[in-house]
């Protein structure tokens, strides 16, 4: 009798099952949408942190910067380029001059890596490995006859702030009169890495282009691994070589982030053992990459590495989501404030339409609930009734409202709105902290630049000379998942949506006396 | 066997307090056939509404066979009226979006029998009245008079043994209404039900085997 008087009630009043169904499809379509959307944006953090991070990594460690010392300019102290009276290879008229200095990046601490054996013994790591971040940079210039004098030029301070572009060419003048002098500055972020962790890190989000990963027996030998833009942009290729602090490395393979368009996090990645060599921090590293044994365990684990490594600053993924920035960031933010709000409104709204609709439904049906309560229906009888009507209207709207969804993801997945998003190693708050003090620092320029010639500055990245921290970019193109989870939520809120309509309106129809049923009795 | 032992009802209006019974004292024994008549306002509605357990008297003591209607409370008072009590009403009432059969199934759905037993009775039911070629008809495709047969039906599918009618000829014409009483005094008799029949209609009324006159709340033997 229930299923059928359902049926006769929803077909025959269709214009208000129609009404409540579609008032609860949007609502739940829209709320389908900005989850599926939110799902689709956090995916895309996830893609630009990987590209960072790697895949896998729950928790990043690393040391809060030092402050620069008195005098010292900048966090990374005096350095510079010291060529004797020797120096260069003199041709033709023309003395040419070269340095290249690997160290470790200025706004990095770096720390022990007996460190890592401090992390891996924590409960809760189910990996970890080190990394040491540096950077080279190479000085290089032409001067014409004419001596160079006490040149010592060099890099001053350690500044972030925009990336270099060319500097203007030499003229004419300088200290030693001699003129048309031109110097440049070369510069490209290094990552050493422990080439059997490979399983977490930085390298465990990349596609291999050419040639082959860094392996195990690489330890110790001087082999790198470029990332394929950096590559390009500077001709190198698998086979070739690149110097780096002065020594030559074979390149034995490109790799490519598993992001669209964007780069990896370092341009050239070495094994970690002779990145502290030629760093000259040896048994240092400035990175730890932690993946946690329990998705869920994430919070507590970063809790107990702190008790651990008390003086380190430990990161989570959701710390480092914050550090996203970039249109992925303006997304998020809109799926946050005005998606989420819009869709408790319209909920709300649809919630009311159907509660409503009921109400008005037993009052007009007083009478008829009446007749059935004195031929012997039972309260709980008409309840049951009620509800039942308002929670399969509730069911429809829900089916109508995955449909609405569907609709609404496939049509973004086809639109396929491209975000981009940046997140940098100098990582989680201290990071961006880190990064906003890099960009007040101004760089230095060659004290004594010798003659008058430009300065050139090439930067490889996207920092500055001195940059605060490796940075990557990444565009990812947003694709809006469709999951059980989304199928969940529009069940759940669709019975939702009729128990409560169904709650509110069985209840008038049990307060109704069975004695208006026959009202009309004189 | 109704029993009714000084039974009064009052409701609260706005400034004042309406007497609807006042002290009645009633017995009607089972198997009779007794018309109510009086004015309107009378106390009619009243007095159906405690004989149909559809209501508890103020004061006094309503009785129905052994149950004190008066004392028991909601849930056994359905009880009764489920498998007891039968009503026809003025105005038909009946469910407009079921069918004829499945209007008269609505009676047994309380009694919890089967699917396939509750169409049968209802069948018959309908078949018992006249209409067992409009049984997937809905209430608006029947003539009053038919509409009235298929409240008849629902109130009778259940073999109460009581028929509570109110007006039930008011909405007729007078061949239908003759029709409708004829098929109710042919039930009476062959089911020996007890029939209190609520009416205008003195034609009605005299149809019965006794004829009582309720007004102002006080019921007297006509």
């Amino acid at each position: 009798m229930f299923r059928t008087y359902l049926r006769r009630e929803l077909v025959n009043r269709r214009r208000q099952t129609i009404i409540i169904a579609i008032g609860m499809g949007l609502a739940i379509g829209l709320v389908i949408l900005v989850n599926s959307f939110s799902a689709g944006v956090q995916n895309a953090q996830a893609s630009v942190l990987q590209s960072v991070y790697g895949v896998g990594t729950d928790i990043t460690i690393s040391q809060a910067p030092t402050p620069p010392t008195a005098g010292a300019t900048g966090g990374g102290g005096r350095q510079g380029f010291n060529f004797g009276s020797g120096s260069g290879q003199t041709s033709g008229g023309t003395t040419n001059l070269s340095q290249s200095r690997l160290t470790s990046t200025p706004t990095q601490t770096v720390f022990a890596s007996s460190q890592l054996a401090t992390v891996q013994g924590v409960s809760g790591v189910a990996a970890a490995t080190g990394t040491l971040s540096l950077e080279n940079i190479t000085f290089s210039g032409q001067i014409p006859g004419g001596g160079t004098g006490n040149r010592q030029g060099g890099t001053g301070g350690t500044a972030g702030g925009t990336g270099g572009t060319a500097g203007g060419t030499g003229t004419t003048g300088g200290a030693d009169g001699a003129g048309g002098s031109s110097f440049n500055l070369d510069r490209f972020t290094v990552l050493g890495l422990d080439p059997a962790g490979d399983s977490v890190g930085p390298l465990s989000a990349v596609a291999l282009s050419t040639g082959r990963l860094l392996t195990t027996a690489d330890a110790g030998t001087d082999v790198a691994v470029l990332d394929s833009a950096y590559a390009t942009s500077a001709s190198l290729a698998t086979g070739g070589t690149i110097t780096i602090g002065g020594t030559a490395f074979t390149i034995v393979g490109t790799v490519d982030s598993t992001s669209t368009d964007s780069a990896t996090a370092s341009n050239v990645y070495i094994p970690l053992d002779v990145a502290q060599t030629l760093s000259s921090n040896p048994g240092m590293i400035s990175n730890i990459y932690v993946t946690a044994s329990s998705s869920s365990g994430v919070d507590q684990l970063a809790s107990d590495l702190k008790t651990a490594l008390p003086t380190a600053t430990v990161d989570t993924q959701a710390d480092l989501a914050a550090t996203v920035s970039g249109s992925l960031s303006t997304a998020s933010s809109l799926v946050t404030n005005l998606g989420t709000w819009l869709s408790i409104l319209v909920l709300a709204a649809a919630f009311l339409i159907a509660i409503l609709f009921t109400i008005s439904g037993v009052t007009r049906r007083t009478r008829e609930f009446g007749t059935l309560k004195a031929i012997g229906w039972s309260n709980n009888r008409i309840v049951g009734q009620v509800a039942g009507e308002s929670i399969v209207q509730g069911l429809i709207g829900g089916v109508l409202g995955i449909l609405i969804g569907i609709v609404g993801i496939v049509i973004i997945n086809i639109i396929s709105p491209t975000l981009s998003g940046s997140a940098s190693t100098g990582t989680g708050v201290a990071g961006a902290a880190r990064r906003a003090a890099g960009g007040a620092i101004t760089g230095g320029g060659g004290e004594g630049g010798g003659t008058g010639g430009g300065f050139g500055q090439r930067g490889a990245g996207g920092g500055g000379f001195g940059a605060a921290a490796q940075q990557a970019t990444t565009s990812v193109a947003l694709h809006a998942p469709f999951t059980l989870e989304v199928v969940l939520i529009a069940v759940g809120l669709a019975i939702l949506g009729g128990l409560l309509a169904g709650a509110i309106g069985g209840w008038r129809a049990a307060r109704l006396r069975p004695a208006e049923a026959l009202r009309s009795v004189g | 066997m109704y029993e009714l032992v000084n039974v009064t009802k009052t409701y609260n209006a706005t400034k004042r307090k309406v007497t609807a019974l006042d002290n009645v004292t009633l017995s009607i024994p089972n198997g009779q056939m007794v018309a109510v008549q009086g004015p309107t306002g009378g106390g009619k509605s009243t007095l159906l509404q405690m004989l149909g357990a559809l209501d508890r008297p103020t004061s006094g003591d309503v009785s129905l066979g052994e149950s004190r209607l008066s004392k028991l409370g909601d849930h056994k008072l359905a009880e009764i009226r489920a498998k007891e009590i039968g009503f026809v009403f003025q105005g038909f009432n009946l469910i407009p979006t079921l069918t004829a059969l499945e209007n008269v199934e609505t009676a047994l759905a309380p009694l919890h029998v089967s699917g396939s037993e509750r169409r049968d009775r209802s069948q018959a039911a309908l078949a018992s009245v006249g209409l067992a070629d409009r049984l997937t008809h809905l209430p608006a495709e029947l003539s009053g008079g038919q509409q009235q047969r298929v409240a008849i039906a629902r109130a009778l599918v259940k073999s109460p043994d009581v028929l509570l009618a109110d007006e039930p000829t008011g909405a007729l014409d007078e061949e239908t209404r003759d029709e409708i009483m004829t098929l109710l005094e042919g039930f009476w008799r062959e089911q020996g039900l007890t029939l209190i029949i609520v009416t205008h209609d003195t034609a009605v009324a005299r149809r019965a085997e006794r004829r009582l006159h309720i007004k102002a709340g006080k019921v007297k033997d006509a």
